[in-house]
């Protein structure tokens, strides 16, 4: 199995259909959302909160100054089923530039990793309001 | 086994008539056969088949707009709903029908008296007195109509170990409080209130007392009369009914006395073009069309509970809530919030260090278990309590000591999970 840091995104799909089970998957959720790097307290602001979670969620994002700029994210939350789908999201965008980003089709992967099944509605509003935060920190980007 | 007289509650027997806590999970989250341990009625109840029945025998047999129709059809609908607004009285022993109000729930109850009452009789400098534990059911609705009345909002704290700290009644609780609005139970803390003696005290500086009975009326029925409770809100949903369905106890010269809630029809004697007259109540209050097979039904579920017995439901929820406290204490970093077990009714609410409510809600899931995490619809008493959210496991009449165990391994995989 590997780590959460060296995985793909398609890779992460894969192992989830191996998976198939419910249980095993929120496992594998859990263990990403562990080696998700603890965000700086200082960071943790009324700003940086994403709201319309049940948990605590918060995401900072910044650009790189490299010659082709990517979006750096960096995410964190106190459950750590969050932590796991915060790892999800910055899996699926990270290191991509701001137009990248928005043609991601999120709600695609979301689907083939069947959380559109096993989360419950409150979740998934959650889920839906990181990736709002997302695309709109990378549609400023663009437009900029 | 029993500590008291009361009769035992045979709840194998009362679990068979639950269709849904006998059926398996349907396939997909849950490991193919796992039964529900549903630990969430105080959200809202699982319905008996005397209920289902009841609300299909509407629909199937006779429905029809309410006091509308003199066919059959119609004539019958109006009989049935008289019927079961008479069995809500007797549930409340309130001393008549009229005051009765069929609403949607408890929510528009206590609007309802908000609006009615408040919009009518508080003046600027007037004060309305609320607890810290309340629903924001019963805290929004008073905010909005102290805000338009320019009347002031009070709050009762509450005492570290979850009760309502009587202590600073007498402060607060004055000649300048119209309305004192507090629930019979806590819906986080499971805390059971004094109300004859809330009432006695309310009464005493001329005020009136309006209890929110969401949570204590599937546990026991409240006496309006006996109590001398001024108004009375309860949601059909919480007490083994429908949804959909609510209702308004409200003392007759308060209902005569307020004008109406909502406008519409069948709340009028008289429409003009420039002005109306109210119907007698309880139409008065009830605007529009009812929840016509819902209110039915809500009959059937008074009158499986009081088949019961509120004594063997309640000693049968002691039991359970004494030995879920203790397996659950017996879990090291949980923390049960609310008093003792003799000042509460079958609720815990808890918080295990260093794990996330969420978190072990969803773990609980993969399990069976069915339990609540978040604030619960009570903002104020979580910042009280000094914690953002809660897991709530809440226990009713079908619930059984191996629903427990089920809870307290859940939680143990959870914490094997979480902790890694
Ligand atoms: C104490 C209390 N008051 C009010 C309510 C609101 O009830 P409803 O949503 O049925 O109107 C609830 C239920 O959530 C409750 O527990």
């Amino acid at each position: 199995m590997s780590t959460a840091s060296t995985m793909t995104i398609d890779e992460l799909i894969e192992e989830f259909d191996d998976l198939g089970d419910w249980a095993d998957q929120c496992e594998v959720l859990i263990d990403m959302g562990r080696e998700l790097p603890p965000m700086d307290e200082s960071l943790k602001t009324e700003r940086t909160k994403v709201h319309g979670c049940q948990s605590n969620v918060w995401m900072v994002a910044a650009l790189s100054d490299d010659a082709r700029p990517v979006l750096e994210l960096i995410a964190d939350s106190d459950a750590m089923i969050v932590k796991g789908l915060l790892s999800v999201i910055l899996l699926a965008y990270s290191g991509r530039t701001p137009q990248e980003i928005l043609d991601v089709d999120i709600e695609g992967i979301f689907r083939r990793l069947g959380l559109d099944r096993h989360l419950s509605t409150a979740r998934r509003n959650g889920l839906a309001g990181m990736v709002k935060r997302v695309r709109q920190i990378a549609a400023e980007a663009a437009a900029a | 086994m029993s500590d008291s007289a009361a009769p035992l509650l045979d709840v194998a027997a009362v679990r068979r008539d639950f269709p849904i806590l006998n059926r398996p999970f349907e396939q997909g989250r849950h490991r193919k056969g796992t039964l529900p341990v549903f630990l969430d009625s105080a959200a809202s109840a699982q319905k008996p088949q005397c209920v289902i029945d009841r609300e299909r025998d509407v629909e199937e047999r006779y429905f029809a707009n309410a006091y509308r129709g003199v066919y059959w059809f119609g004539a019958k609908v109006d009989e049935e709903l008289e019927a079961s607004r008479d069995a809500v009285r007797r549930f409340l022993n309130a001393d008549s029908v009229d005051e009765i109000v069929f609403t949607s729930g408890t929510t528009m109850s206590l609007n309802l008296v908000a609006r009615a009452w408040g919009g009518k009789f508080l003046q600027p400098g007037d004060e309305v007195l609320i607890t810290e534990m309340e629903h924001h059911a019963n805290i929004v609705p008073w905010q909005l109509i102290c805000a338009e009345r320019g009347a002031t909002l009070r709050w009762l704290p509450i005492t570290d170990d979850g009760r309502l700290d009587l202590e600073c009644l007498d402060e607060l609780l004055t000649a300048r409080t119209k309305l004192f609005a507090v629930a019979a139970m806590s819906n986080v803390l499971g805390t059971v209130n004094p109300i004859d003696e809330l009432a006695r005290r309310a009464h005493d500086v001329g005020a009136l007392i309006c209890v929110d009975a969401a949570q204590s009326a599937p546990h026991g029925p409240l006496d309006v009369q006996c109590s001398g409770l001024d108004f009375v809100a309860f949601s059909g949903h919480k007490v083994f009914g429908p949804t959909g369905v609510g209702v308004c106890y409200g003392r007759r010269e308060l209902f005569d006395a307020m004008n109406p809630f909502l406008g519409g029809g069948h709340m009028i004697r008289r429409v003009f073009k420039n002005h109306s007259e109210w119907a007698e109540l309880p139409a008065k209050f009830e605007a529009g069309t009812l929840p016509i097979v819902q209110a039915i039904a809500l009959q059937s579920a008074v009158e499986y509970v009081e088949r019961l017995g509120h004594d063997a439901i309640a000693a049968h929820e002691q039991q359970l809530l004494r030995y879920a406290t203790e397996q659950l204490t017996s879990v090291p970093g949980l923390t049960v919030y609310g008093p003792a077990i003799e000042h509460k009714g079958a609720i815990c609410s808890f918080t295990i260090d260093g794990v996330s409510a969420e978190d072990l809600a969803n773990l609980l899931d993969i399990k069976g278990v069915c339990v609540r995490h978040g604030h619960h619809c009570t903002m104020p008493l979580h910042d009280r309590l000094g914690i953002s959210a809660s897991v709530r496991a809440s226990f009713s009449l079908y619930n059984t000591r191996e629903d427990v165990n089920r809870l307290v391994d859940a939680i143990q995989f959870a914490l094997e999970r979480l902790r890694g």
